[in-house]
């Protein structure tokens, strides 16, 4: 019950700094627009081939939207020490990691919202027949993702050049996570449901749900000195 | 687990510790015991380890050798009691700037799960004499205002020990009394006060105990009293290297 | 530290030992029939990979035990563990090419294994070079620990995703079943190089080990020198 009443105190908090600067939000749209714009030109696909990049330039696109975000999430903690200050308090490293963790997934689905828009204009392609399958696979494959973001992260705040020690720490570990969220979103994308939508769903959770618990248990060590 | 003393007061010390940073003694061997009603002034050149012992008793850091304990128990092992009964104040505000100043105490109270929070929020806050000064932002703030709404955050869940690192830094006279007066009154309420300012004249009269540190080592622990301030190098000018 | 089994005899030991398995496999080991000489380098190639995935078990296994009991021996055997299976795993990205060219006749395919082993690669790249780049050095031993944790849990999760991968590798025919068709005295070769492998692997841990103690004990030392030094 403490714990729930932290873990929203921390998501309340970090959504009230972030609706009064709007500074991570918007670098994460814009870069996230960027890059679909910029595959959409390199490849030039139109009709049936644009569906076949369409789920990658997504999730490439969701990927290097989020790494601005996680940058920033700690970044925010460690001006004036506040990390400490929270630390301080009485309560679980667990419960800093899942507040933090919900509010970059909060940040990270609204740039996603934004970008989905985005390809859905310029590729001509409409999301809404498997618009639920979609909203599914994006939740589930940007879970795990976030949480990956959020310890290491944390963990990238305590090196020099963190912008650079984040992606390197986060995309070899977040890989399959991608792959997989892309595969079944080219899956859904085509109508193609059945065993094998099921099949690449299941493991996108599995995945996500194992390395969210790993980086739950594990985040004390991330804070403690 | 290790016999535990049972006492009746609440207490914080320090057994044997020492610290390193890499291969350098931040702090060497300190014994140190904080109970309720005590008042200690922390007083020593640059670079004794001042800070180094506040964050330690605030379990901010681990010491390397030795253990830091609260009611005779090592404080990582008090589920968060050790947590509850101490409040910290560093140069660093733990502040959020782009939150207001009453959002701040709000946020860091509900981290402490305090019941009656509101109220305590402007309590501290007129005790710090900030009550117009909730609504604005904190990366507003002048310097001491800064660090009053610090003060104020430090004291907010009640805690019995407060530990607090140069309190005076960027007050105006009006605030510096204010402060003083505070924490003149605090170990009568039973509070632990351990606190630490760069100006002997300006700390002396609020302790009872004096611990001078020189080099991370203790050069003295007693009343302050019969501190033989001539053997101490204490001359009663402040030291004018303060950062 | 004196040791019953010291570093002298086990570069001896390592050296012997490559000796024999260079000389199973260039003229004990049959010659393969349809890849031919060039299927040699399998002798080296699939040792290394052995090795370089053995090196982040023993990662993962030091980085539990030191969050676990917070002992800076598991950390540095972590470290050296680490540093040692990187050039291992390097090893194994140098030679795939050289044996998939004549083979396959390409030097690089993203089928599962290559995948993994890139990937495995990565991971000790990231974990490297996390403990290059911290601000507070004394604060490398959790967060590395934590990275070698979530690290090998991704080994695991890449082994059971490449599964549902496509692969054109060659099959497993070491642990096939008793037609794998590997000739015996092609599988001695692989196992006696792998265990040369191993003795390198570890005498160069060793190696990187005793340095690590070296230090600390300097660091105790200095420490037990700064606590002892009177006061002025």
């Amino acid at each position: 019950m403490n714990n729930l009443r932290v873990i929203a105190a921390i998501f309340v908090k970090d959504l009230r700094i972030e609706w009064r600067n709007r500074e991570t939000l918007s670098a994460m749209c814009v870069f996230g627009l960027l890059v679909i714009f910029l595959f959409n030109f390199a490849f030039g696909a139109t009709g049936e081939q644009a569906l076949r990049l369409l789920p990658a330039v997504l999730w490439v696109a969701f990927a290097f939207a989020g790494v601005l975000g996680f940058n920033r999430s700690f970044a925010a903690e460690r001006e004036n020490a506040c990390l400490e200050a929270m630390m301080l308090a009485p309560i679980d490293a667990g419960a800093i990691f899942l507040g933090k963790m919900l509010a970059n997934l909060f940040f990270l689905a609204m740039a996603e919202v934004v970008m989905v828009f985005a390809a859905a204009l310029w590729y001509n392609f409409s999301f809404l027949p498997s618009l639920h399958w979609f909203v599914l696979i994006a939740f589930l494959g940007s879970l795990g993702f976030v949480s990956l973001g959020t310890i290491f992260g944390a963990i990238a705040a305590n090196t020099r050049m963190r912008e650079v020690m984040l992606p390197i720490l986060l995309y070899p570990i977040s890989f399959w996570i991608l792959m997989l969220s892309m595969d079944s979103t080219s899956n859904a994308l085509r109508g193609g449901g059945g065993d094998s939508l099921a099949g690449g769903i299941e493991r996108v959770a599995g995945f996500s749900l194992v390395f969210t618990i790993a980086a739950y248990l594990l985040f004390e060590y991330v804070l403690e000195e | 687990m290790p016999p535990v003393a049972s006492r009746a007061e609440p207490s914080l010390e320090l057994r044997d510790v020492s610290k390193f940073f890499g291969d350098h003694a931040a702090l060497k061997s300190i014994r140190l015991e904080i109970h309720a009603g005590d008042s200690i002034f922390l007083y020593g050149p640059n670079g004794a380890g001042k800070t180094t012992l506040l964050r330690l008793l605030a379990s901010l850091s681990r010491a390397t050798l030795g253990e830091v304990l609260f009611n005779g128990r090592p404080v990582e092992r008090t589920a968060g009691m050790a947590q509850r009964a101490v409040g910290f104040a560093s140069h660093q505000s733990l502040l959020y700037g782009e939150l207001t100043v009453r959002e701040n105490l709000r946020f860091f109270g509900s981290l402490f799960g305090m019941s009656g929070l509101a109220k305590r929020i402007e309590e501290v806050l007129e005790l710090f004499n900030l009550r117009d000064r909730g609504g604005s932002f904190v990366r507003d703030l002048s310097r001491g205002l800064l660090q009053r709404v610090t003060l104020a955050r430090a004291m907010l869940h009640d805690p019995t020990f407060l530990l607090l690192d140069e309190p005076f830094t960027g007050l105006d006279a009006k605030s510096v009394n204010r402060l003083e007066e505070i924490l003149r009154r605090l170990p009568g309420e039973g509070k632990g006060l351990l606190f630490s300012t760069h100006s002997f004249e300006q700390g002396a009269p609020l302790a009872k105990r004096l611990l001078m540190l020189e080099a991370g080592r203790m050069k003295y622990l007693g009343p302050l009293a019969l501190a033989p301030l001539d053997s101490l190098g204490i001359t009663g000018a402040a030291p004018s290297d303060h950062e | 530290m004196k040791s019953k089994f010291p570093l002298s005899v086990h570069l001896a030991l390592t050296l012997v030992w490559f000796w024999v398995a260079f000389y199973m496999i260039f003229l004990y080991a049959p010659r393969e029939e349809t890849m031919g000489e060039v299927q040699r380098i399998f002798y080296i190639h699939v040792p290394s990979a052995w090795t370089a995935l053995l090196g982040f078990i023993i990662v993962f296994i030091a980085s539990v035990v030191h969050l676990w009991k917070q002992k800076p021996l598991a950390d540095q055997v972590a470290h050296a563990a680490a540093e040692v299976g990187f050039i291992f795993c390097t090893g194994v990205l140098i030679t795939g090419p050289l044996w998939a060219k004549p083979v396959w006749g390409i030097w690089w395919t993203w089928d599962a294994r290559l995948t993994l082993t890139f990937m495995l690669w990565l991971l000790y790249i990231a974990y490297l070079m996390l403990r290059g780049y911290l601000i507070q050095p004394g604060r490398a031993a959790n967060l590395c620990a934590v990275v070698g944790v979530i690290g090998f849990i991704d080994v695991i999760v890449d082994y059971m995703a490449i599964r549902w991968w496509r692969t054109q590798h060659p099959q497993p025919v070491i642990l096939g079943g008793p037609n794998s068709g590997l000739d015996p005295r092609m599988l001695a070769t692989l196992l006696v190089s792998w265990g040369a492998f191993l003795c390198l692997y570890f005498y160069l841990v060793r190696q990187r080990l005793a340095v690590a103690q070296a230090r600390s004990e300097l660091s105790e030392i200095r420490r037990t020198l700064e606590l002892a030094r009177t006061e002025r």
